[in-house]
């Protein structure tokens, strides 16, 4: 199979996260399309992998499953004391930090 | 003109001091510990304080008074003295050391300053008796009289000009004294701003000299001189003259003096008619070896002193004001010095007689105004006088002395002084000869009309004066003046020998006149008394009105100091204030404007840019997609 195809699988699937980030409130869902656009490089980074014939793609593949499960883990903290205080995750509620 | 004798100054060896000579810096020291011990002990010398004053200038006459006994015993080639402290300024090739230099001008000077100064001192004891300040008043005298020690003792220029400041600073100081009074603050802040004019003169002649010669020593620029191109040179004494004119109150920086009167009238004697502004005449003789090589600064210091001989006349003989009529005198003495040392080695030794003549007859003379004054309630309007020989016989008396030593009637000093100026003017040219014989006479006119509208003729006091002579402590200055005045042009000529004297220093020579010596002192003699009886006629015979009469044109200017005042104001003031203001509008304006322009357009570019920081999340990260999109069109972009 042509490996250029996962480079387009994973730019609809970067769109696709990226689109969900900017329309949608929950803070759960937001986040969740966040970790798409993450895989979405992912899948990038191995594609070119596979197409350049070396392994430096994969090795930062792993470097950006780490740093997103460590995000995964301060985010959803954030989530839930934002759930706490305001029973509500919707993203634009928490909108005092402003001009 | 053939030089009979022609004797251009060479320079002296200077010998280091032994003896009393190494006894320069305590002459020095001395006035200047007083003034430190009086203006920093405060209060607590209030007491005592006059009396120290007194007796640290006292001192130094004595101490001065030794040291000239010293020198004359010494050979006339080995009379100058130095005396080296310390190196002082220490700088890659330029080096100035707190040296000081005796030599026979030095020491004329430093007596004419000691002892004068010290006969008023004394009379101030009377004189600001009741003044609750007169501890700082003595303060101030001190360190004038040890600034002038400075300026006439220093071995180099740089030292000089310490002396020039600090003479100028006591000055100001001392004119302001009552300073309570806003007119004596203005007149002391206007000599400090005039006198400023010609210092940068003084500090501009300095910097070129070290640029021409590498060096301001006396010893190093005059003996160099001949080297120096003549356009420099009259460079450094025109600028030297500017310097002059500051200090002695000549055209066209003579505006100051007349105001400096306000100070108290001791200090009118003693700096403003005695000393100090006899410092110009002093800086220019000093400098001879730079004016006999550059003509113009010479004919250009004639025609200053010439303009100022007349001057200051027409304002003597137009005030009311005894203070101010006598301080026109003085312009217009300083103006005969000035004169003189223009007309280079034929006049450089009488300028310095005069010098010391005037000092003397004019220190008395205002000393006298002064007792005048402190029997009158301290009015200074003549036209409120009159009558007051039988009042206070013996300042009468030593008054009249120094008239007919101003005046010039043989055998008071000035005669002998001011008609060896005369000769020393026909000796240059008929034309300058002429016309100090014509400011004689008005001299004669002025004076005649001061003493009659004094002394003589009606009393026009006011109704609370009661006229009484002053006390002993006031008039025994007065009598050792007035003997002064009678005396000392005689024992300086044949007892002292100040021709020979000098000559060591500036030099000597006599040219042949157009008129024998004799016709000179005929003239001379008969347009004074000429002068003299027209002010009798005047304002002895005639009833002098109380209300000053309107007068011809020519009074009224001179009683606005001939516009000395509306000049400066129309040529200096008000230009500078014109530029000050369109200064200031390009400041506010244009420079403000940009820099508060700048602000603003940051100020309120950023009011609306930060209407983005909405608070929304979502916002921010449609930016940054939109952002990252921008970028990746643009690499695209670029790539193609």
């Amino acid at each position: 199979m042509n490996p250029a195809n996962y480079v387009i699988l994973s730019a609809v699937l970067f769109s696709l996260g990226a689109v969900g980030v900017l329309v949608r409130r929950n803070a759960i869902v937001v986040f969740m399309c966040v970790e798409l656009m993450l895989n979405a490089a992912n899948l990038a980074f191995v594609a070119f992998s596979k197409i350049n014939g070396n392994l430096d793609g994969q090795v930062i593949a792993f470097f950006v499953m780490v740093v997103a499960a460590a995000e995964v883990v301060v985010g959803l903290a954030i989530i839930v004391q934002i759930f706490r205080t305001r029973r509500s995750v919707s993203i634009d509620e928490p909108n005092l930090l402003k001009y | 003109m053939s030089p009979l004798v022609l004797s251009s100054a060479t320079l002296q060896e200077v010998t280091p001091a032994t003896g009393v000579f190494s006894l320069i810096a305590l002459l020095i020291g001395l006035p200047l510990l007083g003034a430190a011990v009086l203006l920093l002990g405060g209060r607590r010398t209030n007491k005592w304080g006059p009396y120290l004053g007194v007796l640290t200038v006292g001192t130094s006459a004595v101490i001065a008074i030794v040291m000239l006994v010293k020198l004359m015993a010494l050979p006339s080639e080995s009379r100058a003295i130095g005396e080296s402290l310390y190196s002082w300024v220490f700088a890659g090739g330029f080096q100035v050391d707190l040296a000081f230099q005796l030599d026979q001008l030095s020491m004329v000077f430093v007596l004419l300053i000691t002892i004068v100064g010290t006969l008023i001192h004394i009379y101030s004891l009377g004189y600001m008796s009741h003044d609750k300040d007169k501890r700082k008043f003595f303060g101030y005298l001190n360190l004038f009289v040890a600034a002038m020690l400075i300026l006439v003792l220093a071995n180099n220029f740089l030292l000089l000009y310490v002396g020039w400041e600090g003479v100028g600073l006591a000055s100001y100081l001392l004119i302001g004294f009552w300073q309570f009074k806003p007119s004596a603050a203005a007149a002391a802040k206007k000599a400090f701003v005039i006198n400023r004019v010609g210092d940068v003169g003084l500090s501009l002649a300095i910097m070129l000299m070290f640029v021409t010669f590498g060096s301001v020593t006396f010893s190093d620029v005059f003996g160099s001189a001949s080297q120096a191109s003549e356009g420099t040179l009259t460079a450094i004494g025109l600028l030297l003259l500017l310097a002059a004119c500051g200090k002695s109150a000549q055209f066209p920086l003579q505006a100051w003096l007349l105001d400096a009167m306000e100070g108290p009238t001791p200090v009118s004697a003693l700096i403003h008619a005695a000393t100090m502004v006899t410092a110009g005449v002093y800086l220019i003789a000093r400098s001879n070896a730079i004016f006999d090589r550059a003509v113009w600064a010479a004919t250009a210091v004639i025609i200053v002193g010439l303009i100022t001989i007349f001057m200051g006349a027409t304002i003597g003989s137009a005030k009311d004001d005894i203070k101010k009529s006598l301080a026109g005198s003085t312009m217009s003495q300083i103006g005969y010095m000035v004169l003189a040392v223009g007309l280079g080695p034929i006049g450089y030794v009488f300028a310095i007689f005069h010098l010391l003549t005037h000092g003397v007859f004019k220190a008395g003379l205002f000393l006298g105004a002064g007792s005048v004054m402190h029997g009158m309630n301290d009015n200074v309007n003549m036209r409120r006088y009159g009558a007051l020989r039988g009042a206070m016989g013996i300042t009468f008396v030593t008054f009249m002395a120094g008239y007919l030593a101003i005046i010039g009637i043989p055998p008071f000093a000035g005669y002998w002084s001011k008609d060896s100026i005369v000769h020393a003017a026909f000796e240059k040219s008929t034309l300058i000869g002429v016309l100090t014989i014509i400011a004689a006479g008005i001299t004669g006119f002025y004076m005649t009309r001061m003493v009659a509208m004094t002394f003589f003729g009606k009393a026009r006091w006011e109704d609370d004066a009661h006229p009484h002579e002053s006390p002993k402590v006031m008039t025994i200055p007065l009598i050792i003046l007035a003997i002064g005045s009678t005396f000392l042009g005689l024992a300086l000529l044949f007892w002292g020998n100040i021709k020979t004297w000098l000559e060591p220093v500036l030099g000597l020579t006599e040219a042949e006149t157009a008129l024998p010596e004799l016709a000179i002192i005929i003239i001379t003699l008969s347009v004074v008394i000429i002068g003299a009886i027209i002010g009798w006629v005047m304002y002895a015979r005639r009833a002098v009105p109380i209300e000053a009469p309107r007068g011809s044109w020519l009074t009224r200017a001179a009683r606005q100091d001939l516009y000395g005042d509306a000049v400066n104001d129309a040529l200096v003031v008000r230009p500078s204030y014109h530029l000050a203001r369109v200064l200031n509008w390009f400041d506010s304006r244009a420079v403000d404007g940009f820099v508060n322009g700048t602000a603003a357009f940051v100020g309120g570019a950023s009011g609306r840019m930060r209407k983005y920081q909405s608070g929304f999340a979502r916002s921010y990260a449609l930016s940054m997609v939109g952002g990252a999109v921008i970028v990746v069109l643009a690499l695209v972009l670029v790539r193609l």
